[in-house]
């Protein structure tokens, strides 16, 4: 249909509409007039994905001066697929009613391993080593002397790209991750570099969060991308997590061992060319003395992605004079390890920031900070010299220049832990040094800067202002959107206690109780018997999950769950869990039905999603805090506290019932879907959690369903499943959820005074 | 009289059989003997119809070997060989043994034969009914009724027969009992084992190797449950027992399929990261901790359920996949499509998983009910044309002979009309002349039962007059009848020797089965029953005639063709 929000003409390809697309378009449409950031909260499985793009591409055709460029982030490779195949679908419609597409290039870029069709390199699996063979075919020393020898392989792919890839731009369409791999094969020119080649000029461009955030690659890949762009963050309920990740680092002693072999290594080779080639290393020298400007006009494919963050300053100094040969450089490096591997010898836990770490480096092994600072730079430029072609060897001795110059650069908002032992195994000695990131809003902020408009949205994003503190930011709209339904087609419900009326919690010093364990069986039990299809649970460690299901095993409740339905378990490993996630679709569709064990922040409950008869009950047993005696999570909880003025225990809270209702979330998709969420824990029940779900779900958590026992949520569960099971057609829906062209102007001023969310600014 | 592809096992000179010298054959399927210097077989008996085999106790003068049949009979061997009685012993000796290993082979094939049929006939009474009959009255002998009439019989069980289930319990539903003096007792019933096969596919192997060479059957299965593959929550020990080597096959298959990869992208969860953060990056990674932590026991109980309703799922997939292979066998190329779906590395499977995937993400992204009804019905079926082109361009003028002209068409439509006025006449004479209701309520009443036009009927049916056990043989017979008349009517026209052979055998059976059950039903009935006479046997009698007469003129055409 063609819609108008608010004067612009949308196109959304669909004949129908739900009220709250409608209304998300209304408030993203005034974030772009305001080229501010927004954080917006749309239940999963309202079509925010489309409405997103209907309305952003309908703003670019509109407005093709103010929006250049949409980049759309998303989390996973299915996530980054969808995303593709829904702008295709955006383009069609538009060819449909137009007679012609708009003049766009949308496409994906992905890691090379994704992407590569070179008929050996692409067959290998792990894709740092398809990262490093590419590296070896491409890298521009290799090609040189391919020129001049014959026998050194090269890529035929690569090479195709770089004669005549440069000159064509990509014809107007969408290319998903297929169509590239097929447009090159047929043109023989490399997809990776032609993606990333084309993401300058393509309007659209959606890739994986980390090409953003992470520093290290976002500085190779996302540099030159225009202001004018809207970046949006789809699922960004983990954001300020992957903001961490990306700055942390940690070494323990195999690291530590395989640089100081590595460094080994590179004195040889450096001894070597100076016997024969002293030439090359004078050359390199003289180069840094001019400084290393000359490293960002680098040929793109010497830059290899895990590249650390280059503060601007740096380029513009020259390398200091103490690390400028080969010879000392080395030496230097291999003082520093030595320093580190000094300090993983402690025998206990030291806690200390980066500043004292750097004075305590000065004190031991006489380094100065500055030249810590060009350390990853000044390595990168040896290895080049050197003509070390496969990096993949290298990464534990580029690891540690990263951490050097990390440490070196940011004196605030990290932290350095040693902690000689694990905390379970404490006669184990296995020490490591976490130079941990405490501050999510150091890797995000340059995006907040560079780019006229962000949009943070999610299914679960609860409670919104959370996020603009810990991300530090300040966006210009800022709602949340409720479902509308014509039927009730979730029910979320709160299991306090047991049959036996003993309060069943995972708190720490009642999740061994036998009583309690016993009572999530036989809920568990219980639910299995009485919902057809899927029946998901969630856990909140995969501890707490191997331990319950060994005492579930003793106390029967595994049988009698495998009367009723086939059980599956999520096991730390992922290609065991995929099968066994395959085998529980298909365990689902043939309608044996089937239970699947998980874990809260596993990797099932970030991408999977249960819709329709995969998940027609999902069960959270207890709240997934994350773990909290972790030194790493109380630097960031004190952090937090100085910082911000968040109190540990909101964090915690927050952090937990995010990850309860993005678990519990994973069965709801459309509103012809239906599902059970069921909250097994006493605490659920108190007014700072429940308040801390999304309004969504907690619309219809009304207080009736705040202490149940297992008997009452069965009794509920029986007679709202039986409901749920009537036909539901499109005319119960239609003008309460969903709506036509004519009902949608007909009453929109009054919808829109309805369903739009409260503004909190 | 002995084929040539009769292969002769053992052969025994010098036997003496009702005071002739001959020679003892023990054939594949049969025992035969022959007159010296003759070239024809005087005995020869098959081994199904041997009952057993007696010999001359020890110590008697003549050793003599006597094998008795079925229908009581038997046949007497004397062994005359001319070296002595050792030698006479050690003929009969050899004899004896091969036929008892041969003897066994065969009953085992009849009891298994005689229970099918045994099954088939207490299952469906109305075959029990036609046997008896049938056979008992010898109107068809039994191997006649096998191989023909009860044929559809044997062949829907065949089809019907359907494969059970795997409960995903069944393990957990073997509870074990204490027997009182500190042992377990595991009750298996047949179903259990049959669960266990088809599941763990390398048990059955295992107990076709071991059972009953080496061990018996509850021998095998008392391993069973000792052994640790049972008992996977216990840490394995590295002892050796039997099912080690299941657990290692088991665990093969696992990685087997893991390795094989997973087509659905939004299943394979390896692959969800874009990023491959390296080792030493990232606060989290407590990945390489929480693994040594772990319990192991936990691990292997948590890895054996996976792998428990894996091949639960597999063992119930295995047998549709059979049944439906079975029946598009027919339609070649089923087995080559599925051979090159596992093959990934063709490049026209590549393509398949491109568009599988490609349809399997678009599937999750449609939102039905924002879809419009028209969109919907045309997903859903779509019009498929042989000849495109036709549909195009419709019927061209001169692509076909057969056009009509314009009179044709004229005349056509006139006739048509003139059809459907007479129709209208037919049916109504005039629409208006209906009946009214209440004349035609009176009318039905008076033809019911009572009313004014009921008057002259016979108010008894014959179903009232007939008893039940009556109606019942009637009812027997009818079915007797009309399964014979099937056969007889199917061998006609009799155009092969064949179907002649089978009409004039069925002809006999129809007179046998007059004589032998219908005329005692009538002369029954006549005694009992004077009333009903004939009424009852009538239309038996109309159906056996038309077929005699049948039988009839057919041969006397063939006597005519014949001259």
């Amino acid at each position: 249909m063609k819609l108008s929000v608010d004067g612009l003409l949308v196109y959304f390809p669909y004949d129908y509409i739900y009220p709250e697309q409608y209304a998300y378009m209304l408030e993203l449409k005034k974030g772009l007039d305001a080229k501010g950031h927004c954080l917006l909260e749309m239940p999963s499985g309202t079509g925010k994905t489309v409405s997103l793009l209907s309305l952003i591409v309908a703003y670019m055709i509109a407005n093709p001066l103010s929006v250049t460029k949409l980049i759309y982030c998303s989390r996973t490779v299915p996530e980054i697929e969808k995303v593709l195949e829904e702008l295709k679908k955006l383009m069609t419609y538009y060819e449909k009613e137009r007679g012609q597409a708009p003049k766009m290039v949308g496409l994906v870029l992905s890691s090379r391993k994704n992407m590569c069709i070179h008929p050996q390199v692409s067959k290998e699996r792990d894709g740092k080593i398809v990262d490093g063979r590419c590296h070896s075919l491409t890298a521009s020393y290799v090609r040189e002397r391919h020129n001049y020898d014959d026998s050194i392989p090269i890529c035929s792919f690569y090479e195709g790209f770089d004669i005549e890839g440069r000159e064509v731009q990509l014809e107007p369409g969408v290319y998903s991750l297929d169509d590239l791999k097929e447009y090159g094969q047929e043109r023989n020119w490399c997809p990776y570099f032609l993606a990333r080649y084309t993401i300058l000029h393509a309007n659209i461009v959606v890739y994986s969060y980390h090409y953003l955030l992470d520093p290290k690659i976002a500085d190779v890949v996302s540099k030159e991308l225009s202001r004018s762009s809207v970046v949006v963050f789809d699922e960004a309920h983990n954001i300020d997590n992957v903001c961490i990740d990306s700055m942390s680092v940690k070494i323990n002693r195999r690291i530590i061992d395989r640089s100081t072999a590595n460094i080994q290594l590179l004195e040889q080779t450096v001894n070597e060319m100076k016997e024969d080639d002293a030439k090359k290393l004078k050359e390199e020298y003289q180069r840094l003395v001019e400084g290393l400007r000359d490293a960002s006009v680098a040929r793109e494919t010497d830059v290899v992605l895990s590249n650390p963050v280059l503060p601007d300053e740096v380029l513009k100094e020259a390398v200091p004079g103490s690390i400028r040969t080969a010879e000392h450089f080395v030496g230097f490096l291999k003082r520093f390890v030595e320093y580190l591997k000094t300090r993983l010898r402690v025998q206990h836990v030291v806690l200390e920031s980066p500043a004292s770490f750097l004075k305590d480096v000065y004190q031991k092994v006489c380094i100065e900070r500055k030249p810590l600072r060009f350390c990853h730079e000044r390595l990168a430029s040896l290895l080049r010299t050197l003509e070390i072609a496969d990096l993949t060897d290298f990464s534990p001795l580029i690891l540690i220049t990263h951490l050097a110059t990390l440490v070196s650069t940011y004196t605030k908002g990290f932290t350095i832990i040693v902690e000689p032992f694990d905390d379970k195994t404490p006669t184990v000695s296995n020490p490591i040094l976490h130079f941990s990131c405490l501050d999510s809003s150091i890797a995000i902020k340059p995006v907040f800067d560079r780019f006229q408009t962000v949009v943070i949205t999610s299914g679960t994003l609860s409670p919104l202002d959370m996020y603009p503190k810990i991300l530090d930011f300040h966006p210009v709209i800022m709602s949340s959107f409720t479902m509308t339904l014509a039927r009730p087609c979730l029910l979320p419900m709160i299991v306090s206690k047991g049959n036996d009326q003993v309060a069943i919690s995972s708190r720490f010093e009642t999740r061994e109780d036998v009583a309690v364990v016993r009572n999530y069986g036989q809920l568990l039990v219980e639910i299995a018997t009485i919902v057809p299809d899927g029946v998901v649970c969630f856990f909140t460690s995969y501890l707490y999950l191997e331990s319950v299901v060994a005492s579930w095993y003793d106390q029967g409740v595994v049988d009698s769950l495998q009367r009723n339905k086939l059980l599956f378990i999520e096991t730390q490993d992922a290609a065991e869990t995929s099968l066994a996630l395959l085998n529980y679709i298909r365990a689902c569709e043939s309608g044996r039905g089937a239970v699947l064990l998980s874990v809260a922040r596993g990797k099932v409950s970030e991408g999977v999603d249960f819709d329709h008869h995969l998940g027609r009950a999902v069960l959270m047993f207890g709240i997934p805090y994350v773990y909290t005696q972790s030194r790493i999570l109380r630097a960031r909880l004190e952090y937090l506290r100085d910082q911000f003025q968040i109190r540990e225990n909101d964090f915690l809270t927050f952090d937990a019932m995010r990850h309860a209702a993005q678990c519990v979330g994973r069965a709801i998709r459309g509103k012809t879907d239906y599902g059970i969420m069921i909250f097994a824990d006493k605490r659920f029940s108190r007014a700072d959690k429940r308040n801390k779900l999304p309004k969504w779900i907690q619309e219809h958590l009304k207080d009736s369903l705040c202490n149940l026992s297992t008997e009452e949520a069965v009794q509920i569960s029986k007679r709202w499943l039986r409901q749920m099971a009537q036909p539901f057609s499109r005319e119960d829906q239609l003008g309460v959820s969903l709506l036509t062209l004519e009902q949608l102007h007909s009453e929109e001023m009054q919808r829109k005074q309805q369903n739009t969310a409260d503004q909190k600014l | 009289m002995t084929t040539s592809s009769e292969d002769v096992l053992l052969q025994v000179g010098q036997v003496r059989y009702k005071k002739g010298d001959g020679t003892l054959y023990v054939m594949n399927e049969r025992l035969a003997w022959m007159m010296d210097h003759r070239d024809t077989v005087s005995v020869s008996h098959r081994y199904t119809d041997i009952k057993t085999q007696k010999i001359s106790p020890e110590g008697k003068p003549k050793i003599q070997l006597q094998v008795c049949l079925h229908d009581g009979s038997s046949s007497t061997f004397h062994f005359v060989n001319r070296l002595g009685q050792g030698a006479q012993v050690k003929d009969r000796d050899d004899v004896k043994e091969l036929l008892q290993q041969l003897l066994q082979k065969f009953k085992c094939e009849i009891n298994k034969e005689l229970e099918e049929k045994n099954r088939l006939l207490s299952e469906n009474p109305s075959l029990l009914q036609l046997y008896r009959d049938l056979v008992m009255t010898h109107v068809i002998s039994s191997e006649e009724f096998w191989s023909q009439h009860a044929l559809q019989y044997m062949q829907k069980h065949q089809s019907q027969k359907q494969d059970i289930g795997v409960s995903g319990a069944f393990l957990a539903d073997i509870k074990p009992q204490t027997d009182g003096c500190n042992g377990l007792k595991y009750n298996l019933t047949a179903d259990i084992i049959e669960c266990i096969f088809k599941t763990y596919p390398a048990v059955r192997k295992k107990h076709l190797e071991y059972v009953p060479h080496k061990l018996t059957e509850s021998e095998f299965w008392t391993k069973f449950f000792q052994s640790h593959y049972f008992h996977r929550d216990r840490i394995n020990a590295g002892n050796k027992d039997l099912f080690t080597e299941c657990a290692k096959l088991d665990d093969q298959e696992l990685k087997k399929d893991i390795s094989a990869g997973i087509e659905d992208p939004l299943v394979d969860i390896t692959s969800f990261e874009d990023k491959t953060l390296d080792e030493g990056y990232g606060t989290g990674g407590d990945r390489s901790c929480g693994i040594q932590s772990g319990n192991i026991v936990h691990q292997n109980m948590i890895k054996r359920f996976n792998q428990h309703s894996i091949m639960v799922l597999k063992a119930c997939q295995q047998n549709t996949l059979c049944h439906s292979g079975s029946e598009r066998l027919e339609q070649s190329g089923v087995p080559e499509k599925q051979a090159s779906q596992s093959n990934e590395s063709s490049p026209g499977c590549s393509d398949h998983l491109h568009t599988a995937k490609k349809l399997r993400i678009q599937e999750k992204l449609v939102y039905d009910d924002l879809e419009s009804d028209s969109k919907m019905q045309h997903q859903g079926t779509e019009l498929s044309l042989s000849r495109v082109e036709r549909y195009l361009h419709g019927p061209m003028p001169g692509s076909c002979e057969d056009v009509l002209s314009e009179d044709d068409m004229h005349a056509v439509t006139t006739r048509l009309q003139r059809e459907a006025e007479s129709w209208c006449s037919v049916s109504r004479p005039q629409p208006t002349a209906l009946v009214n209701p209440a004349a035609a309520v009176s009318a039905l009443g008076e033809l019911t039962p009572g009313g004014a036009l009921m008057k002259g009927f016979e108010e008894e049916s014959l179903a009232q007059l007939v008893p039940a056990d009556l109606e019942r043989e009637l009812k027997n017979l009818y079915m007797s009848l009309c399964e014979l008349l099937r056969h007889f009517w199917t061998s006609f026209p009799p155009t092969t020797p064949t179907l002649e052979a089978k009409a004039v055998r069925m002809h006999e059976a129809l007179h046998r089965f007059h004589s032998a059950r219908l005329k005692p039903f009538e002369d029954r009935v006549l005694r009992e029953f004077s009333p009903l006479s004939q009424h009852l046997t009538s239309h038996l009698n109309q159906m056996l005639n038309s077929a005699y007469r049948k039988f009839a003129t057919w041969q006397q055409r063939k006597m005519q063709a014949l001259r």
